[in-house]
C-alpha cells in the first residue's frame, strides 16, 4: 500500500472519533485574528475540555457558537479585567454567542454591545448560564439587541447569578422550555427583566429586576410549537421601580408591557407569586391579563387559570398607570391604583392584604376601552403548592 | 482501521503537538475517514485545480439561495460502485462516501477563480461540513473552521458595485443551515429543485442513481415568470433561502414561521398576520411578518431588506441586499387580497 503524508498541527486538524482525556484550551484575547481563533477553538473542543477566554477586552465582528456537548467555557471576570466580549463592531450572527449543544457552562464573561440577542441556546438541555453580564452600555435603547440571556427549546435550564442590562426585549428570556432556574441574577434598563414564555415548570427567586419596563413576566403566546405554559413560581424576588418607559420596537409582544408593571402573568395556568418584595410600581406590583389580542390557533389557551398570589410585601405602586385608561381610573379612584391588577379574566386567587382592580373583562373579545373597573375580593384558599423545581445534580455541581 | 489510525494520531500528537500521520492511499479513504484535512488537497478532489474537481458529475438549481451575488458550482462525488436513491418524500438519499461540493466566486473577483469551496461530506458518522479557503495563488485552499471574513468587490446583475467582507462560515454555521433535528443534512438537493447539467448523459444518470426517474425538478424558477406565477416563485424562494432554518425541525423552529414548498401558504405559520416571536429590532414596529397587501408593513421584507446583524435574514451567509428576490416577495405580498388568509 502506498502512503500520503498529511500535517496535521495540534489543535486545528483532527477530531477524534473517540473522547479523549478533558483539557482545557487557552485562547488569548490579544491574538491576531482573535474572533476566529476562539470560534476555532468552540469547535475543535471535545466533551469535557474547558475554553478558557483570556481576559482582556475581545473585539468580535462575528458571532461565536458551541456546538460540543459537556464544554465549559470559562471567563477570567465580569468586570473590569475580566473576559469582556464586546460586540459592538459585530458585522453577522443574530447573536454573539449561540450554544446548541447540550451539558454546555457558560461561566465568567461578558458580552457586551450584541446587534441582536446576547447569549441564545437553542435545544440545548442541561445549559448553565453562571456568573455572566450581558449589556448594551449606553443604556435602554431602541436599537439594543432583543434578549440578553436566551435559552429556548430546553429541558433543565439553570441562569445563576448574571447581570443583564439594556436589553430592547427581554434581559433574561426563557422560552419553550421546561424545568428552568433563574435565580440570583439582576435584571435591569431592559424593557422586561426576566421573562419566561411558553414554558412548563420554572421557579425564578431571589432575583433583583428593578428599573425595567415591566419587572418579571410570565407569558404564554400562540401560534407557537410549545405553548400551554404553566407551573411557574415566582418567588422571594426584589421588584422594583420598574419604570423605565418601554423602549421596545412595535410589533414585540412586550411592547405592549405599561411602564411601571412589576410582574406580569399573561394567559398561563398554575403561576405561584409569593413571598417577592414590590415596591415603587407605577402601574401595578402584579397584573393578571389573558391574551387579547386576535389569533387563529384553536389550540391556544389565552386565559390565566389558577393564578396565585400570597405573602408578598408591598410598597408604593399604582401612582402612575401607564395602559390607556389607566389614569382615569386612577382619579376615579383618588389618585392612585390598588398594587394587584386584574383585567377579570380567568381565575385568580389574592391572598394578600391589599386592594386588587379587576377591569371586569372575561372575556377577550372585549376591548380594554369596555373596561368596568371596580375593586374585587379574590381571596380564597389556595391549592395545594406547586412542588418546586430540582434540577440535575450534575447541573448544581457546576456551580458549586 | 480508522480506530487504529485515530489512536497513532493521539499517541503522536501526545509526544510533540504535531504530527506527520501516515493516510492509506487514495481520495476516497480519506473522505470516509473521520479526519479534517488542513489542505483541500488531501481529498484529492481538484486534481487539475480549483475549476476542475474530479466529481461524478455536475448540477445546478432550478431556485438557488442567494450568497452575496456569488456564482456557485456544485457537484457531487459518488463513490465508485455506489448508487444515490430518491426516495418518495423527494429527498436523495446519498451513498456514505458521498462529497457534496460548492465552489464560490464572482467572475470579478481572482480572474473568476473561487474564493472558498465548501465540502459537505457523507462519512458512516454522518454528514460533516467543511469550509476551505482558496491559498492566494490558487493551487489548494486551506482549512477555515472557525469562518473568515474575505473582501470582495463585484457588480450585482443590476450593474452597481459592492465591496463587502464576504463572510466564509465557520463550521458550526454550515450546520446551522444544514441541520434537521440537530444532525447535518444537505439542503439543495431534493428532486424538485435538483438538475443535473444537461451534459450529464442517461448512461452517467443511472450509473449514479437508483432510480433517476424520480428526478424531476418541478419547482418554478424564482426568477423566470415563465415557469410560474409570482406567489409561486416566491414560495420557491421563501423554500430554499428560509425553509432550511424555518421549519419544525430546524434551525428556527422556536420561531413557528415555517416556510417550507409544502407546507400550507394560508397558514398563520406561514407568516400572514403572524405576529413577531422574538424578532427583536428585526420586527421594525411592524406587527406581522406578512401583511397581505403591504409589503411596506410586512417585517419580512424589513429584514430581508436589511444588512444589519440585528435585523437581517438569513442570519448567516448574507452581506448584501438580494434586491430581486425582495422585489418578488414584494410583488407577492402587494397582489394578495387583504383577506389573503382564504
Amino acid at each position: 500500500m502506498r502512503f500520503h503524508h498529511l500535517v496535521v498541527s495540534f489543535g486545528a486538524a483532527l477530531t477524534l472519533a473517540m473522547p479523549a482525556s478533558a483539557k482545557t484550551i487557552s485562547v488569548s484575547a490579544d491574538t491576531a485574528d482573535a474572533n476566529e481563533k476562539l470560534q476555532e477553538a468552540l469547535i475543535l473542543a471535545e466533551p469535557g475540555d474547558v475554553v478558557e477566554l483570556g481576559a482582556g477586552v475581545w473585539k468580535l465582528t462575528d458571532g461565536l457558537s458551541l456546538d460540543v456537548p459537556n464544554v465549559t467555557v470559562r471567563g477570567a471576570g465580569t468586570g473590569e479585567g475580566g473576559s469582556i466580549l464586546d460586540f459592538s463592531g459585530q458585522q453577522g450572527a443574530g447573536e454573539g454567542l449561540l450554544v446548541t449543544s447540550d451539558d454546555v457552562l457558560l461561566t465568567n464573561f461578558a458580552v457586551l454591545n450584541t446587534k441582536g440577542d446576547g447569549i441564545k441556546s437553542k435545544g440545548a438541555d442541561r445549559i448553565v448560564y453562571h456568573k455572566l453580564r450581558v449589556e448594551w452600555t449606553a443604556g435602554p435603547k431602541a436599537t439594543n439587541g432583543a434578549y440578553g440571556i436566551y435559552p429556548v427549546e430546553s429541558s433543565d435550564v439553570l441562569v445563576d447569578s448574571v447581570y443583564v442590562r439594556g436589553a430592547s426585549d427581554a434581559g433574561i428570556y426563557v422560552g419553550q422550555s421546561k424545568n428552568i432556574v433563574v435565580r440570583e441574577s439582576v435584571a435591569t434598563e431592559n424593557v422586561a427583566g426576566i421573562e419566561i414564555e411558553n414554558s412548563y415548570d420554572a421557579d425564578v427567586h431571589d432575583n433583583i429586576a428593578n428599573r425595567n419596563t415591566g419587572g418579571i413576566l410570565v407569558f404564554d403566546l400562540p401560534s407557537l410549537p410549545m405553548q400551554g405554559g404553566h407551573n411557574v413560581r415566582v418567588f422571594s424576588n426584589i421588584v422594583s421601580d420598574n419604570s423605565v418607559p418601554n423602549f421596545a420596537p412595535a410589533g414585540n409582544i412586550v411592547a405592549s408591557v405599561p411602564t411601571g408593571t412589576g410582574v406580569l402573568v399573561m394567559a398561563n395556568r398554575n403561576v405561584e407569586i409569593f413571598d417577592n418584595i414590590f415596591d415603587r410600581n407605577g402601574t401595578a406590583n402584579v397584573m393578571i391579563v389573558g391574551y387579547r389580542y386576535e389569533h387563529k390557533d384553536p389550540k391556544y389557551q389565552p386565559l390565566p387559570r389558577q393564578i396565585v398570589v400570597r405573602d408578598n410585601q408591598h410598597g408604593k405602586a399604582g401612582y402612575a398607570p401607564a395602559f390607556p385608561g389607566g389614569a382615569e381610573i386612577a382619579a376615579a379612584m383618588g389618585g392612585t391604583l390598588p398594587p394587584v391588577l386584574w383585567d377579570g379574566s380567568g381565575d385568580a386567587i389574592v391572598n394578600d392584604e391589599v386592594g386588587v382592580l379587576s377591569l371586569n373583562l372575561p372575556d377577550m373579545a372585549m376591548p380594554q376601552s369596555a373596561a368596568k373597573p371596580s375593586p374585587a375580593d379574590l381571596k380564597d384558599t389556595a391549592p395545594t403548592p406547586l412542588p418546586g423545581i430540582t434540577l440535575p445534580e450534575s447541573m448544581e455541581a457546576r456551580v458549586r | 482501521m480508522r480506530r487504529v489510525f485515530v489512536a497513532l494520531a493521539t499517541a503522536l500528537l501526545c509526544v510533540s503537538g504535531s504530527a506527520t500521520v501516515p493516510l492509506p492511499d487514495g481520495k476516497q479513504s480519506v473522505i470516509e475517514s473521520d479526519v479534517i484535512p488542513q489542505k483541500l488537497s488531501a481529498f484529492g478532489l481538484f486534481p487539475f485545480g480549483p475549476e476542475a474537481p474530479l466529481v461524478s458529475f455536475g448540477y445546478t438549481l432550478r431556485t438557488p439561495l442567494f450568497s452575496d451575488y456569488a456564482d456557485k458550482r456544485r457537484f457531487v462525488s459518488i463513490p465508485d460502485g455506489k448508487q444515490a436513491k430518491v426516495l418518495t418524500d423527494g429527498t436523495i438519499e446519498f451513498p456514505v462516501g458521498t462529497v457534496l461540493v460548492k465552489s464560490f466566486g464572482w467572475s470579478d473577483v481572482n480572474g473568476g477563480r473561487p474564493v472558498e469551496t465548501r465540502l459537505l461530506i457523507h462519512r458512516a458518522s454522518g454528514w460533516v461540513a467543511l469550509p476551505y479557503i482558496w491559498d492566494a495563488d490558487g493551487k489548494d485552499a486551506t482549512l477555515a473552521l472557525g469562518g473568515r471574513r474575505v473582501p470582495a468587490s463585484f457588480k450585482s446583475p443590476d450593474g452597481d458595485a459592492h465591496t463587502i467582507r464576504y463572510a466564509v462560515p465557520n463550521k458550526n454555521q454550515c450546520k446551522e443551515c444544514h441541520s434537521l433535528n440537530g444532525e447535518i443534512v444537505p439542503i439543495g438537493p431534493k428532486a424538485r429543485n435538483f438538475v443535473l447539467e444537461p451534459e450529464v448523459a442517461k448512461a452517467v444518470r443511472s450509473l449514479y442513481f437508483e432510480n433517476p426517474e424520480a428526478l424531476k425538478p418541478v419547482m418554478p424558477q424564482w426568477d423566470d415568470p415563465a415557469t410560474a406565477s409570482v406567489a409561486e416563485r416566491a414560495r420557491a424562494y421563501l423554500d430554499v433561502n428560509c425553509a432550511h432554518c424555518h421549519n419544525p425541525a430546524g434551525s428556527a423552529s422556536n420561531s413557528g414561521l415555517f416556510l417550507r414548498w409544502t407546507d400550507d401558504p394560508a397558514g398563520v405559520n406561514y407568516g400572514i398576520g403572524k405576529r413577531p416571536t422574538a424578532a427583536g429590532r428585526g420586527s421594525g414596529g411592524m406587527e406581522f411578518a406578512i401583511a397581505p397587501g403591504a409589503p411596506d408593513h410586512s417585517f419580512m421584507i424589513y429584514r430581508l431588506e436589511s444588512t444589519d446583524p440585528g435585523i437581517a435574514m438569513p442570519e448567516v451567509g448574507r452581506s448584501t441586499v438580494h434586491r430581486e428576490g425582495a422585489a418578488l416577495l414584494r410583488q407577492w405580498i402587494a397582489e394578495m387580497y387583504a383577506n389573503g388568509q382564504s
